[in-house]
C-alpha cells in the first residue's frame, strides 16, 4: 500500500502530459505563434463568449 | 433640463456615494461565499494543471559547457571581448561610452542619459582580469599578459586581428584548439589559457568574485555568453528569437507569454523588424499605448466604442427586458 | 463630538472611512438586479488566481530559490506557481474585455479602471521579474534580450535585469506589495461606487432612480469618466 501511494505520489509530482520536446508552431508567413499560446488565447475568446451567453442562475430581473 | 433630472443632479452632486443613485432593486447576493468558492475552484485548476503538464526547467548555459561544446565560437567570442569589437564592448551606456552606439527616438537618445552606471571594460573585466587572477603559478602567462597590456592599442590590434583571420581555419583536436602559426605576440598565449580556464569551470567563477565571497549579480557571465553563436543558437531552437515572435515563447510545449503579443508584434514588422533603433522605438511606442489604456475613460471617442459596438446589450439583456415589460 | 476631536487626524481618518465606506457598503449582502451574467465572476476569480499565486510564491520562498531545481516537491509548487499566474492573466484579460465593453468607468468610476489597468501593467512586470528570477535557460535568454528594451529607454541602468539579486527582491517583495495595494484599492473604489449601471435604455434617466423616473436626460455624459 506504501509502494503504490508512493508511486502515485511521485506520478503527481512529474507531469502526466510531458511537454518537454520542441513546440509545435503555427506558421502563416511573418506570422508565428506556438499552438500552446494559441489554444490559450482562443480559449478565452471561447470562455469570454459563454459568460456573455450563459444563463446566469437564480431569479431573473423583477 | 426638467426639474426631476436638475433635482436628481443636484443629489447627485451632494451625495458621492453613487451607489445611492440606483433606486432600482437589489436582491441578496453573498460576496464571501462567492470568493471562497472562486478561491477553491482556482486551487483545484492549478493543482490540476500542475499535476497534468508541470513547468519547464532548461539549464541554464555555462561558460564551461559552452567552450566545450564550442571552442570555436568560444574563442572568437573572446577575442572580440578582447579587442573591444564585441557588441557588448560597442553598446555604449550603461556598459561604456561608445560614441553614437546609444538608440534614439527621433533626436532623443533616452539611453545616454543616465549614463555609464554598470561600467563594463570587456578586454579587462572578460578576458586579462581572470586571467591575472590564476596567473600565479604560471611565468608564461604572467609574462603574456603584461606584454598585451604594456603594448600600444595599435600593437594590440594588429596581434587580435591576425589570430582572428586565423581563427577561421582553426581547428579542434582533443580539446585543443589548433590555430595556424602567425605573428599573435601574447595573444597566441592568452586565448588558449582563456580557453582552458573556460574548460575547467574557471572562468564561471572568476567572472562572479569580486572582493567579497557572496554574489547574486551575473551581469558579467550573461554579457559573456550572449556575445557567442552557441546560445542565440539553443535559443533559436527553441523559438525565443525576436524575429520568432520569441517574447511569447516558453521552452517545450508550455504556453508562454500570451499577453505579451503586442510588444513582440512589432519587432517582426517594417521598419522596425530592420532598424537599429527598433527597442527604444517599440518600447516608445508600449508606454504610449500602456498610458491610453490607463486614460481610456478620458479620450472621446475611444471611451464611446462601448456604446456603438452593443456587446453590452448581451451582459444587461434580462435588465432590459425587466424595463421593457414595465 | 466636541471640536477637539475633530482636528485630530484620527478621528479624521475614521469619520472619512465611516463617511466612504460604512460597513454595510463595505461588505453588503444585496447587489443591484442587473448584476446578473456570468461575466461578472472573472473579478473574484482574478483576486482568487492571485491568491493562489501568492500562497504558491510563500512555499516556494520557504525553501529559497534553488530549491525547485532539486526536489521533485519543489518542481511541483514551481508548477502551482506557474500555472496559478496563467489563470490569473487568463481571469484577468477576460475581465478587462468585459469592463471595457461594459464601459464601466461611467458614473466616476474612472479610478477604478485607472487602478485596474495599472494593476494589469504592474503584473506584466511582476512577471516578468518572475520569469527572471528562475535561475535556468530561460531566465538568462530573457535577461540578455531583456535588457535591450529597458537600455534603450534609460531604464536598464538604473532596473539591470541581470541581476538575479535585484530581479528576485523586485519579484518577491517590492512588486507584490504594489499589486497588494492596487488590489485592494480597486476593489475598495467598486465598494465605494458600487457595480455600475447598465447603459441607459432611451428616454431614462442616467441611472435607475425608480419606476417612476422616466426622465428627457438631453445630451449624455454618461460615457465620461469624470474625477472620483
Amino acid at each position: 500500500m506504501g509502494a503504490i501511494s508512493m508511486r502515485l505520489g511521485e506520478v503527481l509530482l512529474g507531469a502526466v502530459v510531458n511537454l518537454n520536446h520542441p513546440a509545435h508552431y503555427f506558421h502563416r508567413g511573418w506570422f508565428q505563434i506556438s499552438v500552446a499560446n494559441l489554444m490559450v488565447i482562443l480559449l478565452m475568446i471561447v470562455v469570454f463568449i459563454l459568460a456573455l451567453f450563459l444563463p446566469f442562475p437564480g431569479r431573473r430581473v423583477q | 433640463m426638467s426639474t426631476a433630472a436638475a433635482g436628481f443632479a443636484r443629489a447627485h452632486k451632494r451625495d458621492h456615494r453613487h451607489v445611492e443613485a440606483w433606486k432600482g432593486g437589489y436582491r441578496p447576493y453573498d460576496l464571501v461565499k462567492e470568493f471562497v468558492v472562486a478561491l477553491v475552484v482556482v486551487t483545484l485548476l492549478t493543482v490540476f494543471l500542475a499535476v497534468l503538464f508541470s513547468s519547464p526547467d532548461d539549464q541554464p548555459v555555462t561558460i564551461a559547457r559552452w567552450a566545450r561544446a564550442d571552442a570555436k565560437d568560444f574563442t572568437a567570442a573572446a577575442l572580440s571581448e578582447l579587442n573591444g569589437t564585441s557588441e557588448v564592448a560597442q553598446y555604449g551606456p550603461p556598459y561604456n561610452s561608445t560614441p553614437d552606439a546609444a538608440q534614439k527616438i527621433g533626436p532623443i537618445s533616452l539611453q545616454t542619459i543616465p549614463g555609464v552606471r554598470i561600467p563594463i571594460d570587456t578586454a579587462t573585466d572578460l578576458v586579462l582580469n581572470p586571467l591575472q587572477s590564476v596567473a600565479g603559478d604560471n611565468p608564461d602567462l604572467q609574462a603574456a599578459l603584461s606584454q598585451y597590456r604594456s603594448a600600444s592599442p595599435q600593437q594590440q590590434a594588429a596581434w587580435t586581428t591576425a589570430y582572428g583571420k586565423a581563427l577561421d581555419s582553426a581547428t579542434v583536436s582533443g580539446g585543443q584548439l589548433q590555430v595556424p602559426s602567425g605573428d599573435y605576440g601574447p595573444v597566441a598565449v592568452i586565448m588558449p589559457a582563456e580557453l582552458a580556464l573556460a574548460r575547467s569551470g574557471g572562468l564561471d567563477g572568476a567572472l562572479l568574485a569580486t572582493k567579497q565571497f557572496y554574489q547574486t549579480d551575473y551581469t558579467k557571465p550573461i554579457l559573456f555568453i550572449s556575445g557567442g553563436s552557441y546560445f542565440e543558437d539553443q535559443a533559436s531552437a527553441h523559438n525565443l528569437l525576436g524575429e520568432q515572435w520569441g517574447m511569447m515563447n516558453e521552452t517545450g510545449n508550455w504556453p508562454g507569454q500570451p499577453w505579451l503579443w503586442l510588444y513582440t508584434f512589432w519587432y517582426q514588422v517594417p521598419p522596425f523588424a530592420t532598424s537599429g533603433n527598433a527597442d527604444a522605438l517599440i518600447w516608445g511606442i508600449m508606454i504610449v499605448l500602456s498610458v491610453v489604456l490607463i486614460l481610456v475613460p478620458f479620450i472621446p471617442g475611444v471611451r464611446s466604442i462601448p456604446k456603438w459596438i452593443p456587446i453590452y446589450k448581451l451582459v444587461w439583456r434580462d435588465y432590459y427586458k425587466g424595463m421593457a415589460a414595465r | 463630538m466636541s471640536t477637539v476631536e475633530h482636528k485630530q487626524w484620527s478621528a479624521r481618518v475614521r469619520e472619512s472611512a465611516e463617511k466612504n465606506l460604512p460597513p454595510e457598503q463595505l461588505l453588503p449582502d444585496e447587489q443591484p438586479v442587473y448584476v446578473h451574467s456570468w461575466i461578472y465572476v472573472f473579478g473574484v476569480l482574478t483576486i482568487a488566481a492571485f491568491a493562489v499565486v501568492l500562497a504558491s510564491g510563500v512555499w516556494l520562498s520557504l525553501e529559497g530559490p534553488t530549491w525547485w531545481h532539486t526536489s521533485k516537491i519543489g518542481l511541483f509548487v514551481n508548477s502551482l506557481h506557474l500555472w496559478s499566474v496563467e489563470l490569473f492573466f487568463f481571469f484577468m484579460v477576460i475581465h478587462l474585455w468585459g469592463k471595457f465593453w461594459m464601459a464601466a468607468w461611467r458614473g466616476n468610476r474612472s479610478m477604478t479602471w485607472v487602478t485596474g489597468s495599472i494593476a494589469f501593467l504592474a503584473s506584466i512586470g511582476a512577471a516578468f521579474t518572475g520569469y527572471l528570477s528562475q535561475q535556468n535557460f530561460a531566465s538568462q535568454w530573457i535577461a540578455s534580450e531583456g535588457k535591450d528594451g529597458l537600455n534603450s529607454a534609460g531604464v536598464g541602468a538604473f532596473f539591470n535585469v541581470l541581476n538575479f539579486g535585484q530581479m528576485f527582491m523586485w519579484h518577491i517583495l517590492l512588486l507584490p506589495i504594489v499589486l497588494g495595494v492596487l488590489v485592494v484599492g480597486h476593489v475598495l473604489l467598486v465598494r465605494k461606487h458600487g457595480v455600475v449601471p447598465p447603459y441607459p435604455v432611451e428616454g431614462q434617466a442616467a441611472f435607475d432612480t425608480g419606476p417612476e423616473a422616466v426622465v428627457d436626460v438631453g445630451a449624455s455624459s454618461d460615457d465620461e469618466g469624470g474625477a472620483s
